[in-house]
């Protein structure tokens, strides 16, 4: 029952901070240095880990894909596979992943001890709202660079693909008929499904992670189970979301 | 010159920057009770702040003086009984946007990522209050009011602890404030950075007429620039009078707690009253 309650609680509060964030949407303009500095946090310093992470999903991918479908004389369609695979599923997913694992928790950590070390109580009282000054931008941060990132993990993972179909002699196909199966089958549609879902998850882990860390109390040690607590349920809604994205995109 | 004459003679607000006046404001807490779980930290307390006075909330560590203070800023909500800054419920943003209210934190509570002069001119800018150039003015001449101007450009993490309470209360300031609160202002002090926090509270009663505030166990600052002074014990309010009223008091908790001995003839283990607030 109490894990019931707390489950409720922590949805209502962060509907509650959702609708507060969005109230003070039309701030977004005057708030143009902390979103360009939250583009950078999500965006630029991601890019590196996701860029290596893509381009060996990419890579395994196409060595389990050549292993697989040699058996059926398939080998041409690995570009379609790697391509697919990319755009719809686990581009936006291994991101969202890495943004909860790395971003997410950055987001937390420092909410949590602002709201620790009184910060937060002190915005409180200047009646600066923390949803307007500590939210608004890391969500709307967070809507922006997902589309950038997804596009260079798809990319990045496509390449990784195609360096192991051409020259790891068990894949052994060319670049050429790797490209060509992956435009043939690969459609606008299915990378902006992908966009699409990311764009959710993105936002969810950048909400959960902020309603978080500003309900920590207590001390130090509640700030390092805060983060782990905001990462933990950031990867389980990545994964409930995904199927009923995916099912709705369908 | 009697207590009610000394208030009422400086009951408008005078702003630090324009010299414009505004009404001070008054605080009323009435039957409040806070509980923490099964925890009583405050039990039925009452009492009046007047416009323009520096009152001192004073009493033993866990008393519940820090809790009080956060309810008059707004910052808890009260398990019974209400508190009213000139009228208003202290909690609601409504409140805030009337009535400005600044607390001085006891460990600063300065946002670690921004340099001192952007911890003061974040206020402002947020309420736009003014041009960038209007900002500078009013951040420089705070930071002149508390000695700080060369400070503008550090970060709190490079501040000492006296610096960090003068910051905060240069943030404050900064607010243009009709009702200061001060949590704990000399406490990690030396004596004489302690005096000169107690100075400055002072002197900004004299000089803009604010109404303060004031959470401390600093003796010497209760009973130098207090208008009232207010004792806290175990969640409840067992005193309430002028510095004169306290320094002539026979309760033997009061004068026990404000004239500690030190056997150094037969140092023991003292056995510590255990604070009676569950």
């Amino acid at each position: 029952m109490k894990q019931i309650n707390m489950v409720l609680e922590g949805a209502g509060s962060m509907v509650l901070l959702l609708v507060r964030a969005a109230s003070y949407a039309g701030s977004l303009p005057r708030q143009w240095a902390r979103f360009v500095e939250q583009c950078y946090l999500i965006g630029y310093t991601t890019l590196p880990i996701v860029a290596i992470l893509s381009f060996f999903i990419g890579t395994v991918l196409a060595l389990e894909a050549g292993y697989s479908m040699e058996g059926f004389g398939a080998k041409e369609f690995i570009g379609s596979l790697v391509g697919l695979s990319m755009a719809r599923e686990l581009g936006p997913m291994m991101t969202s992943v890495l943004l909860a694992g790395r971003v997410g928790s950055a987001i937390t950590a420092e909410l949590a001890s602002m709201k620790v070390y009184h910060e937060v109580d002190a915005l409180t009282t200047m009646n600066i709202p923390a949803a307007k000054i500590l939210v608004l931008p890391r969500l709307a941060a967070a809507l922006v660079m997902m589309p950038v990132l997804i596009i260079i993990a798809n990319i990045v993972g496509w390449f990784g693909g195609s360096v192991v179909a051409r020259y790891v002699s068990s894949v052994g196909i060319s670049s050429e008929s790797y490209f060509a199966a992956l435009r043939h089958y690969t459609k606008f549609k299915d990378v902006m499904n992908g966009m699409a879902k990311a764009e959710v998850f993105g936002f969810v882990v950048v909400l959960v992670c902020c309603n978080i860390g500003l309900n920590t109390r207590g001390g130090p040690r509640e700030i390092g189970a805060a983060v782990t607590r905001a990462v933990v349920v950031s990867l389980i809604l990545i994964l409930i979301l995904d199927y009923f994205v995916t099912k709705l995109l369908m | 010159m009697s207590d009610e004459t000394i208030v009422s003679s400086c009951s408008k607000t005078r702003n630090p920057f324009t010299g414009a006046e505004a009404d001070a404001v008054s605080v009323k807490v009435e039957g409040l009770s806070k509980k923490f779980g099964s925890l009583a930290v405050l039990r039925n307390i009452s009492f009046d702040v007047r416009p323009g006075e520096i009152f001192v909330i004073m009493g033993p560590s866990g008393s519940g003086k820090s809790v009080l203070l956060r309810h008059i800023a707004g910052l808890e909500t009260p398990t019974s009984g209400r508190v009213t800054v000139d009228g208003l419920d202290p909690t609601l943003e409504e409140t805030r946007d009337r009535v400005r209210l600044a607390l001085v934190f006891q460990e600063g509570a300065l946002f670690n990522s921004l340099s001192v002069y952007d911890n003061l001119a974040l206020y402002p800018r947020e309420h736009r209050s003014g041009g960038e150039k209007a900002i500078r003015e009013k951040v420089l001449h705070a930071l002149k009011i508390l000695s700080l101007e060369k400070s503008a450009d550090q970060f709190p993490s490079e501040l000492s602890g006296g610096m960090k309470k003068r910051v905060s209360i240069a943030r404050a300031l900064v607010m243009e404030p009709q009702l200061l609160l001060y949590d704990e202002p000399t406490s990690e002090l030396d004596p004489v950075m302690g005096a000169t926090i107690s100075e400055i509270i002072a002197t900004l009663k004299q000089e803009y007429s604010v109404t303060s505030i004031v959470v401390t166990h600093d003796r010497e600052l209760a009973l130098t620039i207090s208008t009232r002074v207010g004792i806290l014990m175990a969640g409840k309010l067992i005193s309430l009078g002028t510095p004169d009223d306290l320094k002539n008091t026979k309760e033997p908790r009061i004068v026990d707690f404000l004239n500690p001995k030190i056997d150094i003839e037969h140092p023991r283990f003292k056995v510590l009253e255990t604070q009676d607030i569950t």
